[in-house]
């Protein structure tokens, strides 16, 4: 702990694994998917990245929302329910 | 070499802050803090003071400014009285509970309503929980020499809490005596610039103000050790500014003929020097008193007043404010730190509020309150010493 | 679309709502400003989802307070990076309850001082944080919990204080409004905004799921739905030229805006509130007049 009244070290939010949160989750069609990147870019959670030109999704973190599938030009986002 | 000048209190004070290199400074005008302000104004416009001056529209962003600047690694002062300090309350907790080393002067004043702009000490009473060092000067001189101590007390690694020097409105920030001005050189070796133990820097980030939950037990605990640390640096600092500069006000406390004392008496501020003249004389009539000086208020040297006046019968407390619904502030304290120990009896006297002055014909009728206790062997809650009883019927 | 490659500086793991658009704001705000900012934020929603002790989301340096005063501590850490020669910008966010009201004062204050300090107000039109309680910024006729729908009301009876207009009128260096529906015109103000010097004011719609009524996966849909009824004017003010808005391609009828948000449905339960919906139509047909999009 800093002594230093509530000053506290960058990016620790890292430690909560809000993928726990979620009821669906995005799979990605990569046939689809031209790594245009607008899902990058509306992800709340900084969870969806590009990587070799198609989206890779974080599952660590995901909450779920659905923005993702729901903005995707090329429909290559379904929101699936979770399997616990 | 030093300089000695006839000045008006205030004057003094901008002459501390702008010597101690306060490098952001914001204020808002509040009575009867305004001629600090506009001294400090002054020396900028002549540019004999390299501060930056933020003029704002309130003391909550007066006391926010410096906040932001403290924590982005700057020296850090601000100023305000009664209304201004109440107002910004909110941010000096939030100082303390960030440990930031912010100086500010707090000139005394009584608090609305009743509204009035004469001298006592309600506003700042209302801030000894927040975590803000208190220190009471006496005098003009002490109120110069306290502020560039209190620089030097806040950014002490082990301190990092922001410190309130405190000094009654008008008796010490309008009056004029001479003050001696210390060398440049000196003060700059005796107060080097500000070394932050963190700030707010893109190269190495940090969050400040996040929240807590129950974490809250261990800060606030961490706030309270800082300010027990901090009393024996107050004396060492108060003791290494008379080596170099060769003036003494009192550590913590200081006291005067306590040693055979049987009625002490126990104030802050500027009434201090009221009463060192009034021992004198009442001494020579052969009543034993002493009286003890209140530097530190908050960190509460409690132990310490107790080891002084150990000895004594009575000790009488003057409080120029009042806790309403309870009593004095400064007695209470005293008295929680006798509790459980051999002491001497406790007499809270209240006096001097809204600017009545305490003289001779109050300090005798203490004295007076002090014997008849002792003589009935018992000792009244609270003495109203200067209530006018014509205006209560 | 580009900013896809910008360095992600809110990290993952903080506890925002599923869906929130204070969140997605906040990244593409960071996506322009790089690391060599200081953020200053108020009490609210971004403030308590980022930062827990020891679980903080910012990689960036930044610094709460209170609630009322991001605006003064900005122009503290701006003057105090200018006593310190360091170049590092500094922005804030905070939302709208921080600024439309209990920190107009501190706001109003900070224009006047033209402080080098980029301030910029997400906009969630509510108290969100502390449970959906009306603020300025709240629409005419939106259900919160302290406007809730009764017998005898339909929500909050005042208008949107024009936030926009107020910093306009300080006359300070740049105001702007926008939407996180449009990344690319969100970051292009916020650059543009933070490299010049003084006072910058860009408000910024967030849409919020939990308050207005919808379902997660529409904050964006919503978000455009917001511009393309006139509702939400997008357009950018610099000191010492004209006004520039962005233009509607298709201008969208207000009902379906307002359809789309539990906080207006009682305007069509029982009978449609026709009255009611023409006025919000008004209100949306003068946007588009006076400013032209």
């Amino acid at each position: 702990m800093l002594p230093h009244g509530a000053v506290c070290k960058p990016g620790q939010s890292r430690l909560n694994k809000t993928g726990s949160w979620r009821e669906f989750r995005p799979n990605v069609a990569f046939n689809n998917c031209n790594g245009c990147g607008i899902c990058e870019s509306y992800c709340p959670d900084s969870c969806i990245l590009i990587k070799d030109s198609v989206s890779i999704v974080d599952y660590d973190y995901c909450k779920g929302c659905g923005i993702c599938a729901e903005e995707c030009p090329k429909d290559a986002i379904m929101m699936e329910k979770e399997v616990k | 070499m030093h300089e000695k000048k006839v000045m008006e209190g205030s004057v003094a004070v901008a002459h501390a802050i702008k010597s101690a290199k306060a490098q952001v400074i914001a204020a808002y005008p509040i009575s009867p803090q305004t001629h600090i302000i506009e001294e400090i104004a002054k020396m900028i416009a002549d540019n004999t003071c390299k501060s930056t001056f933020i003029r704002v529209d309130s003391e909550f962003s007066a006391a926010s400014v410096v906040y932001g600047a403290s924590a982005t690694g700057v020296r850090s002062y601000t100023a305000s009285s009664s209304q201004g300090l109440l107002l910004m309350s909110e941010v000096l907790y939030a100082m303390a509970g960030t440990r930031l080393p912010v100086v500010i002067t707090g000139v005394n004043r009584t608090v609305s309503a009743p509204i009035t702009i004469q001298p006592d000490l309600q506003d700042s009473m209302a801030l000894r929980d927040s975590g803000i060092i208190q220190l009471y000067v006496e005098s003009i001189q002490e109120a110069y020499a306290t502020h560039i101590q209190a620089f030097k007390l806040a950014e002490d690694h082990d301190v990092l809490l922001p410190v309130m020097v405190c000094m009654d409105g008008w008796i010490l920030t309008h009056l004029y005596e001479p003050v001696k001005l210390e060398e440049q050189e000196l003060i700059d070796k005796f107060l080097p610039s500000y070394k932050p133990k963190y700030m707010l820097d893109s190269k190495a980030p940090l969050t400040y103000g996040s929240y807590a939950d129950d974490e809250v037990s261990e800060f606030r605990f961490m706030m309270h050790f800082a300010q027990e640390k901090a009393k024996e640096k107050i004396n060492s600092i108060a003791r290494e500014y008379e080596n170099v500069f060769g003036d003494y006000f009192g550590g913590i406390i200081d006291h005067y003929f306590c040693d055979d004392a049987e009625i002490v008496i126990v104030a802050m501020g500027s009434v201090i020097g009221t009463l060192k003249e009034a021992i004198h004389e009442i001494r020579k009539s052969g009543t034993k008193i002493g009286l003890l000086k209140v530097r530190s208020y908050r960190p509460f040297p409690g132990e310490e007043i107790l080891d002084v006046v150990k000895d004594a019968k009575i000790v009488a407390v003057i409080d120029k404010s009042l806790s309403v619904g309870q009593g004095g502030q400064l007695a209470s304290d005293l008295k929680a730190a006798f509790y459980n120990k051999k002491a001497p009896y406790v007499l809270s006297c209240i006096a001097g509020m809204g600017g009545r002055e305490i003289a001779m014909k109050g300090i005798n009728k203490i004295i007076e309150k002090c014997k008849l206790a002792l003589e009935n062997d018992s000792v009244p809650f609270t003495e109203y010493i200067d209530l006018k009883e014509e205006y209560l019927k | 679309m580009n900013g896809f490659n910008k360095e992600n500086l809110l990290a993952s793991g903080h506890r925002a709502c599923p869906g929130c658009g204070a969140a997605i704001g906040v990244r593409q705000i960071l996506k322009a400003t790089g690391r060599d900012v200081i953020v200053v934020s108020a009490t609210g929603c971004v403030e308590t989802f980022t930062s827990p002790y020891g679980q903080s989301a910012w990689e960036v340096p930044w610094i709460h307070s209170l609630f009322e005063n991001s605006a003064p501590i900005a122009s503290g850490v701006s003057a105090a990076l200018e006593v310190l020669s360091k170049e590092t910008k500094v922005v804030v966010i905070s939302g709208d309850g921080a600024t439309f009201d209990i920190g107009f004062g501190g706001l109003s204050g900070m224009f006047e001082r033209n402080s080098d300090v980029t301030y910029i107000c997400y906009d969630n039109e509510a108290y969100m944080n502390t449970g959906v309680q009306r603020s300025g910024a709240t629409p005419y006729c939106a259900s919160t919990t302290t406007t809730p729908v009764g017998q005898y009301s339909i929500g909050k009876l005042e208008n949107k204080k024009d936030m926009p207009a107020i910093a306009m009128a300080h006359g300070i260096e740049y105001v702007a409004t926008t939407s996180i529906a449009y990344p690319n015109d969100l970051m292009k103000k916020v650059t543009k905004a933070i490299n010049i010097k003084g006072s910058k004011y860009i408000q910024i719609h967030t849409p919020c799921c939990i308050g207005w009524g919808f379902d997660p996966s529409k904050t964006i849909k919503i978000a455009k739905l917001a511009v393309e009824t006139g509702l939400v004017p997008i357009f950018e003010k610099e000191k010492g030229k004209s006004l520039v808005s962005k233009r509607i391609n298709k201008k969208v009828p207000v009902k379906e805006y307002l359809l789309s948000q539990g906080r207006f449905s009682h305007l069509f339960k029982e009978e449609e509130r026709e009255k009611i919906i023409n006025e919000i139509q008004l209100l949306c047909d003068k946007n588009i007049e006076i400013f032209n999009i």
